[in-house]
């Protein structure tokens, strides 16, 4: 278990203020200027030697991504951050308390990533519906630039580094990377064909990388207390400290920063007051937002929590947001409510996604009522399949892998509602002979 | 050179070349909807997915992937199969099955495709979509059930046309093509849109449910709208052309075509002359052949050689070549093709020519346009301009404010500037490689304005040799850019008068043939006795004495010159109506009648004959000018003087055009749509 001394976010729960003075009591923006000091390339190495892996869901190594930039910007093409603030995953809830109370980690973060990455300028793309979260946001950028944080000299450093905040408008794609930049640049939200990597082309042609917020706010303190420290929770690969959202049937949903690798079982008991019911009563766990394939309760109660871990359980940690269903609940609806969900968010572009979940979708819906084929089921599966791989971005990914995860699982459970259902319909038939 | 391997051949591939690309070297067929050779790569219809090893364990999209060095391609594995499988079976779940009732029936990518990439049975339960309508305009229909979302249509009218009219709005399986507020296109090029589509979501409206491809003839001929020579291809049926479609030219108009060039061809039917009329007490009455050729001859035998010949735009150089050796016969050489009164110095054709090419316009980094609208002049040549504003290059132009679908900095609507081009001017062109001055028919109107943008040459640097280019080859960048289909054609033959027509005027023939020419100013020759040769009842016709019914250009074999002196032929596609015979024949028929027959019988007679005097036309393709500009009087042009451009409404230049319903409509929508919307309100 994670001691308190070993927090990032200490105000995570919001128990003290939000703005500069409370910040820089707990230790933010402190000597920033003596961190930048030490270089840029030592800052990379620093976060290479973490071990910390991209907190977006994909968990890409961060230092390594950072590596990626170009040494020495051409003129006339500088480098960019893209900070993802568009959290709009089912179950995700990390990014919104990180800005609501604990702002200038992000931004002293940006400060030290953009240097890092010798990026000109930082984007914080921040979902539509954060309307407080944004506002916050932007008063805290304000403070900063007043403190001299930002702009021109940031932090006494000597860099130059402007940082701005962009409102999203709502739209769940635009948290694709190449979408987002896409939308930054005051188009419509489609994610971009890759290859050119944002590295090579992203902002308005430019170098760019796109970070998650957690993974740039926890820079900051990585840097102060160093790698080693950082690598010294979790498991090998899978090292550090996260935060994980814990949603649905649990006593007490929260939103907690752990190691990572912490068994499911004691991160539930310890910090959500253990399954509504008791451990018996858990029927699934989706530990990831709902993009990644949920996971029966028999495999996930002893599973260590991180990328690695469940990806052996065939799923994935994602944004780490974990929702637990219960046995009260309707595993088939719930899914079939994750595929409308997809089918609603997908932007269109290519063929697969936006044909494919509206399918799904369809489907779904009608063996939530058992009114379809057994051999619906494998056609279900088979679309999945068409689908997953053969998008431009993951959202086709993301659309197939719940459903996949399902039928993998509860194919029998499916199949009883199939079968129901006929079931009822016999007498009536036997009644018109 | 990366070298990759396709199946297990392996080929060399040029640098930058895609994966596609690479296949399509080593002659693999790979299907594809979105993807286009012209436009910017979208790679959303995922159709072109094939395994590529070293990368990802999934199948990668060809058109968007680089070739790179050692890569192995493989586009008949099962899992490419099954993929294609796949991608087909999802754009059909929500296409309707309505194909017999679909004009693009029988050439539909998405019917082709699903033949040989699909499954062949059907897994989709559910209900289908439907998708409302869309209105964009006079010339395309659209059936929008039918889309596939490949977005050929909305990039080439935001990359090649200019204007961005047409978008996708709405997300997911919502997400609908629609030219937004449901406006007519306004574009001249919008008809593209219509061969892009590979499925039948967006049609020609004039064509819709008139016939079947398969039951077309394919006739390849050249389009006389404009000066350009767009190569087409006329389906006929029976003896109606039901439309034009363009040819594959990179030289001339790559693949596009305009909308006058697509749609006029209704205009065919219409307003036809087929019967000789002769005028009788001031009205025009039905004649025969022969009572109008008596008429005639008895005309000319009194003219005593005073007799002149005025070529019109579309007219094929056959025509003017034997009207031209008429004329020889009674003893006249006064010929003009130059209707509106144009009078610039023709005695270098080089001088008049569009050197640079129409290719080669987008190569040029400075282009200075007097007193011209490319766009509507000739729109093909517009987006060569507008290729080479995307590659860097600056645009200037002396005349009055219109939207060329591209930024141009306009230094005013007055010629005087050709004497006294601003410094901005001045050092692009000092700093460009390839500088060009588009001269238009506008300014060639204006005394001295020739003289002024030949004096351009020499400062403004146009004319280089290879070996100050050093790429080999020389640069000409002074272009006259003509409207006519008929003008480089007719100058070559000498259709021309140092004057103009106003010589020809001031000679007052007794005797004017008008050959299909109906832009004249027939007030000026009113002690003439006109005999008009021509296909429509237009301007000509209603002033003329003697009407002889000619064919149009769909109806007869010919040579055209475009106005970057290439030398196209164009076949018949069908016959010309009624009485209407091919205006050569006429013409050799009325020389029997005057007794001084022409020297030809038929056609290859008659073309010999053409060849032997003007070689030039033996050969297709460009003919070589030597440039040896006149050195004219640079008079100097009065401050303020004006450009009017040649053309006030680019769907109704000629009586062709004029005659067709479509036009017709696509000009009150279009040119007057603002007009007509006021009106209304």
């Amino acid at each position: 278990m994670l001691e308190d001394k070993d927090r990032i976010f200490t105000n995570v729960y919001g128990f003290q203020p939000w703005n500069l003075k409370a910040a820089q009591a707990r230790g933010d923006w402190d000597d920033t200027r003596a961190l930048m000091a030490r270089g840029q390339d030592a800052i990379i190495d620093e976060v290479k030697a973490s071990g910390l892996r991209g907190r977006g869901g994909a968990g890409f190594p961060t230092g390594m991504k950072w590596s990626f930039m170009p040494k020495e910007p051409t003129p006339g093409r500088p480098n960019f951050l893209v900070i993802n603030a568009d959290e709009s995953e089912p179950g995700s809830c990390k990014d919104r308390e990180i800005i609501r109370h604990d702002p200038h980690k992000l931004i002293e973060g940006a400060l030290l990533a953009g240097y890092a990455m010798r990026a000109r300028a930082g984007y914080i793309y921040i979902r539509g519906e954060f309307i407080r979260e944004a506002e916050t946001l932007f008063a805290a950028v304000q403070e900063a630039y007043d403190a001299g944080l930002l702009g021109k000299n940031a932090a006494g450093s000597g860099y130059d580094f402007d940082l701005f905040v962009h409102r999203g408008a709502g739209a769940y794609i635009c948290g694709e990377e190449t979408a987002m930049l896409e939308s930054l640049e005051g188009k419509k939200g489609m994610p971009r064909l890759k290859p050119p990597f944002p590295a090579g082309a992203g902002l308005y042609g430019c170098p760019t990388t796109v970070n998650n917020v957690e993974s740039i706010a926890v820079v900051p303190t990585i840097l102060r207390r160093g790698g080693a420290w950082f690598a010294g929770f979790g498991r090998e690969k899978n090292e550090g400290t996260k935060l994980f959202q814990i949603s649905g049937h649990v006593n007490r949903p929260c939103v907690v920063e752990e190691a990572m690798s912490i068994p499911f079982r004691e991160l539930i008991d310890r910090h959500a007051g253990g399954i509504r019911g008791g451990w018996d009563n858990l029927l699934a766990v989706i530990p990831g937002g709902s993009s990644v394939p949920l996971v029966p309760a028999e495999q996930i109660m002893d599973a260590p929590m991180d990328f690695d871990g469940l990806r052996e359980l065939g799923s994935g940690l994602g944004t780490a947001a974990v929702i637990v269903m219960d046995k009260s609940t309707d595993i088939v609806k719930a899914i079939a409510r994750i595929s409308y969900f997809y089918k609603h968010e997908s932007c269109g572009q290519c063929t697969p996604c936006r044909e494919g979940t509206g399918w799904m979708w369809r489907v779904m819906e009608r063996l939530v009522k058992g009114n379809a084929e057994i051999h619906e089921i494998d056609t279900l599966y088979d679309v999945t399949k068409q689908v997953e791989g053969h998008t431009i971005c993951a959202l086709g990914d993301a659309a197939a892998w719940p459903i996949q995860g399902l039928i993998r699982h509860y194919r029998p459970e499916i199949e009883r509602r199939i079968n129901e259902r006929r079931g009822e319909g016999e007498p009536i038939l036997q009644a018109a002979e | 050179m990366p070298k990759v391997k396709v199946d297990g051949v392996e080929i060399e591939v040029p640098q930058g070349a895609t994966v596609l690309q690479a296949c399509e070297m080593a002659g693999k067929e790979i299907p594809r909807f979105c993807y286009h050779e012209r436009l910017a790569i979208a790679g959303n219809c995922r159709m072109c997915l094939v395994e590529v090893k070293p990368g990802p364990p999934k199948p990668q999209a060809s058109c968007a992937l680089p070739a790179t060095e050692g890569q192995e391609i493989f586009t008949t594995t099962p899992a490419v199969k099954k993929a294609r499988e796949g991608v087909m079976e999802f754009l059909l779940i929500n296409h309707p099955l309505d194909c017999p009732i679909c004009d693009q029936g029988g050439e539909c990518d998405l019917q082709d495709q699903a033949m040989a990439y699909g499954r062949g049975h059907n897994r989709y339960d559910e209900n289908k979509r439907a998708v409302t309508e869309k209105y964009m305009g006079p010339v395309v229909k659209t059936v929008m059930t039918r889309c596939i979302h490949c977005t050929r249509c909305v990039r080439f009218v935001q990359q090649v046309a200019g204007v961005e009219e047409i978008g996708a709005i709405n997300r997911g399986e919502n997400m609908e093509i629609t030219s937004y507020l449901e406006q007519a296109l306004t574009s001249e090029l919008s008809g593209n849109v219509v061969d892009l589509c590979p499925v039948g979501a967006l049609l020609s409206k004039p064509y819709s449910f008139e016939a079947r491809p398969w039951e077309l003839r394919k006739v390849p001929a050249i389009d006389v709208m404009d000066g350009v020579g767009t190569n087409i291809r006329l389906d006929a049926r029976q003896r109606e052309v039901m439309r034009a479609l363009p040819r594959l030219n990179e030289d001339v108009n790559e693949e596009w075509a305009h909308d006058k060039t697509r749609h006029c061809v209704d205009g065919l039917l219409r307003n036809r002359l087929d019967r000789p009329w002769l005028r009788e007490g001031g009205k025009l009455r039905q004649a025969g052949w022969d009572e109008a050729f008596a008429r005639i001859a008895e005309v000319a035998r009194g003219a005593q050689g005073k007799v002149a010949a005025v070529a019109g735009d579309l007219l094929d150089v056959e025509t003017m070549f034997a009207a031209k050796k008429l004329l020889a016969s009674l003893g006249s050489g006064r010929l003009e093709g130059r209707q509106t009164g144009l009078d610039y110095d023709f005695a270098n054709l080089a001088a008049v020519n569009f050197n640079t090419g129409i290719a080669g316009v987008e190569t040029a980094d400075a282009i200075l346009l007097v007193g011209t609208n490319p766009r509507w002049e000739a729109p093909l040549v517009n987006t060569r301009i507008r290729k080479a504003v995307k590659a860097g290059a600056r645009i200037f132009a002396i005349g009055p404010e219109v939207d060329l679908s591209y930024p141009v900095e306009r230094l005013g609507d007055d010629l005087s500037l050709l004497g006294n081009l601003p410094q901005a001017v001045r050092d692009a062109f000092a700093g460009a490689a390839r500088p060009a001055v588009i001269v238009g028919a506008g300014a060639l109107k204006v005394p001295g304005a020739q003289a002024a943008t030949l004096a351009l040459v020499g400062p403004l640097g146009l004319v280089r040799d290879a070996a100050s280019t050093g790429t080999g080859q020389g640069w000409n960048g002074y272009n006259v850019l003509h409207t006519a289909a008929s003008r480089m054609g007719g100058l070559m033959l000498g259709f021309a008068q140092p004057g103009g027509i106003g010589t020809i005027a001031e000679a007052a023939p007794k005797l004017l043939f008008l050959l299909g020419a109906d832009e004249v100013d027939l007030d000026r020759f009113a002690g003439s006795f006109k005999v008009y040769v021509g296909h429509h009842g237009d301007r000509g016709a209603a002033g003329a004495d003697i009407v002889l019914p000619g064919a149009a250009y769909s109806e007869k074999h010919g040579i055209y010159v475009n106005l970057e002196g290439r030398v196209q032929y164009s076949e018949r596609a069908v016959d010309p109506p009624g009485d209407a015979r091919e205006d050569w024949a006429i013409l050799r028929a009325l020389s029997d009648v005057l007794g001084k027959p022409l020297p030809f019988d038929n056609f290859h007679q008659l073309r010999d004959a053409l060849f032997r005097d003007h070689p030039a036309f033996a050969q297709p393709g460009l003919v070589a000018f030597d440039w040896s500009p006149p050195s004219l009087d640079a008079g100097a042009i009065p401050k303020g003087t004006g450009i009017t451009y040649p053309i006030a409404d680019f769907y109704l230049t000629n009586p062709i055009a004029r005659s067709s319903p479509t036009m017709q409509r696509c000009s009150a929508e279009i040119v007057h749509g603002r007009d007509f919307a006021e009106a209304a309100e």
